[in-house]
């Protein structure tokens, strides 16, 4: 297991650096030059001076070593250097990070202070949809065309087919603009303290709409997911072997056909989780939360070539990172899987 | 001698089962019997085909030209001359949804078929030639890691000026957007259509079609690919209903298609400003939305069960 671990990490290191070069190309081939803005009467070596100044010259290899180099090397060493208040050799400077274009700060820090905002709508809204959709597959898959499965398949299709802004817009108009139970914008400076009752309860009340938005979405995936797994596993011997030995049928579900059935669900679930980090890019836009994925359309606007590479690039490395401890869970859930 | 007396039986036996069941079936029969009992197909046909209709053929009778201005009767609730209201330059709300459904609609269609494509093909050269498998299967899995939406968001923003200044404004957005969304969409295609084709590969029909000398792209053509047909099918359905959302997710940002050139998502987007004035530009256009990709999800549905041999017949 250690092993096919650490292998599945050497591998990771191409794909991201192969990913790396895809996005670098994309951003390259886009028209539009930031240095454009620029009056024509500036003098060129003044003009060559502020493209260097953001990173932009030189050739297209050597820029994209540059930027290699700034992601895998100075950024990492700088998280450490600023978690432990300790320089490895000499500091790294924010000369040597990467730069946004716009906000001339550097990027990560800039993901960092945002990632908390997204967190909190992304986390519970995985969580709450997992409780509510994996008794509600299985159940439904256990009693299959009845009367719970059909309502619940409808429900379930009915989520997984409306779009996230479009639910979230009729979910303001009702409980903020008609009845004013909830802001319709998500307060961003509202700064939580676990201590105090009414922070929390002002955070609450923040999240409250996305929250149930995003839950009803990942409920009605993981519901269609569990059912379709249970149903799987339902017409298989082992079950009627487990039946014709005597075991009740609580036991023969929660005990036999859950455990096997879980297994697709938790890789699901494990990738899911790498959408907690990049973020509901339309979800944060309709609640103007001030998250990743809003940091992403900003970004977007505004050309910031930087931020945009630095933000798809992490949103990637989490992809990553996630898809191989799924696997590595199903490895080690189970043991008809040896990947040695 | 024995082989003839063999054959002769079997051609014997093959003729009484056919007149025992006494009626002609075939595959396509067998198939829309089996999706007639799934409610939820029939539901998503009948309901994705009313607004097929109204989007292509209603918008011709709507008597409010979706661009007509009135500013008279701007901001206006919903009323029997405006059953969805009117936006804030006087242009009927219903007209403008229908109209902005041609567009989504071909959209959706479009950029399925460009996705399935690519799916296909790379499905089946992964599958059948095995040289290939490793380098495609490395291919899929890079695009699978990509994060796609903010990728899709990237390309349409930069690429906008140069694919427009070739084909034009409307054309242009609509082979941009088309094109975007089918390259990033045929992972999954291509999965399914190679795992079939590597349990195809090694079925005897194949193996007797190499014997007597079918070249490659025969076999491909007329032995593999028929048999994946079904699988193909299904992902379709879920990929026009993807495709859909995608773009109306784009066109929500305001990335997607121009002002004069509405979509549902670009209506949803700028009634979104009004919501207070007139709650309609809101509920219409993503009530279209959601409808058409229920519909078809219901219709994908029916289509896997109806498709999969060990289902059908039952239930």
């Amino acid at each position: 297991m250690l092993r096919y671990t650490i292998r599945r990490f050497l591998f990771a290191i191409p794909l991201l650096l192969v990913i790396s070069l895809i996005l670098f190309t994309i951003t390259e081939l886009a028209p539009g030059d930031p240095a454009g803005a620029l009056p024509l009467t500036i003098p060129d070596e003044v003009r060559q001076a502020y493209r260097a100044s953001l990173g932009l010259d030189g050739p297209f290899i050597e820029r994209w070593l540059r930027w290699v180099r700034a992601i895998f090397w100075y950024e990492p060493q700088h998280a450490i250097e600023s978690i432990g208040n300790f320089c490895i050799g000499d500091c790294i400077q924010d000369s040597d990070r990467i730069i946004s274009f716009s906000s001339r700060s550097p990027a990560v820090d800039t993901i960092y202070d945002r990632l908390p905002k997204t967190l909190w709508v992304m986390t519970p809204s995985l969580i709450l949809g997992i409780l509510i959709a994996v008794p509600i597959g299985i159940y439904s898959a256990y009693r299959q065309y009845s009367a719970f499965d059909n309502v619940g398949s409808f429900v379930s299709l009915i989520g997984w087919s409306m779009p996230v802004y479009w639910s979230g817009l009729l979910l303001i108009f009702l409980f903020s603009v008609k009845l004013g139970w909830f802001p319709s914008r998500y307060d961003a400076t509202h700064e939580v303290s676990w201590t105090s009752l009414s922070s929390l309860g002002t955070q609450i009340r923040n999240i409250a709409l996305p929250v149930t938005v995003l839950t009803f979405f990942n409920a009605a995936a993981f519901s269609r997911f569990t059912r379709a797994s249970v149903l799987d596993n339902l017409s298989l011997d082992y079950v009627r072997t487990a039946r014709s030995k005597g075991l009740s049928e609580f036991l023969v579900v929660n005990r036999h056909v859950l455990r096997n059935s879980m297994l697709p669900v938790v890789t699901l679930i494990a990738l899911s989780a790498a959408g907690i980090f990049s973020g509901a890019i339309l979800t944060e836009t309709v609640f103007a939360i001030n998250g990743t994925g809003s940091l992403l359309v900003q970004a977007l606007f505004q050309a910031d070539f930087p931020m945009l590479l630095t933000l798809t690039f992490f949103f990637a490395v989490m992809r990553v990172l996630f898809n191989i401890i799924a696997d590595i869970l199903y490895g080690m859930l189970d043991p008809r899987i040896r990947y040695d | 001698m024995t082989d003839i007396a063999d054959s002769s039986t079997s051609v014997g036996t093959a003729a009484a089962t056919a007149d025992e069941l006494g009626e002609h079936r075939s595959l396509r029969t067998d198939v829309w019997r089996q999706f007639r009992k799934h409610k939820g197909a029939i539901f998503g046909l009948v309901v994705l085909t009313l607004i097929v209709l109204a989007v292509f053929v209603g918008s011709f009778i709507r008597p409010y030209d979706a661009t007509q201005l009135e500013p008279e009767v701007r901001n206006q609730g919903a009323s029997w001359a405006h059953p969805a209201g009117t936006d804030n330059l006087g242009r009927d709300v219903l007209a403008q949804a229908l109209q902005g459904g041609r567009i989504s609609l071909s959209v959706g269609f479009a950029a399925m078929i460009v996705g399935n494509l690519i799916g296909v093909f790379i499905g089946l050269f992964a599958g059948f030639v095995r040289r290939l498998d490793g380098p495609l299967m490395r291919l899929t899995d890079v695009f699978l890691a990509l994060p796609i939406l903010p990728l899709l968001l990237i390309s349409v923003l930069f690429f906008r000026e140069p694919v427009t200044g070739v084909f034009g404004e409307n054309l242009g957005i609509f082979v941009l957007v088309v094109l975007i969304i089918g390259a990033t969409s045929w992972m999954g295609t291509a999965r399914v259509v190679r795992s079939d084709v590597l349990g195809l590969r090694e079925e005897e029909f194949v193996i007797a079609a190499h014997s007597v000398g079918t070249r490659t792209g025969g076999i491909l053509g007329r032995h593999i690919l028929p048999n994946v047909m079904s699988s193909i099918i299904v992902a379709s359905a879920l990929g026009v209903a993807s495709a859909i959302l995608t773009e109306s997710a784009i066109s929500f940002l305001g990335l997607g298609f121009p002002q004069d050139l509405p979509t549902w998502g670009k209506l949803l987007s700028d009634g979104n400003d009004f919501m207070q004035i007139n709650v309609w530009r809101t509920i219409v256009p993503g009530a279209f939305i959601s409808l058409t990709v229920l519909s078809v999800n219901f219709i994908g549905d029916g289509l896997r069960d109806a498709l999969d041999p060990r289902l059908r017949g039952k239930a």
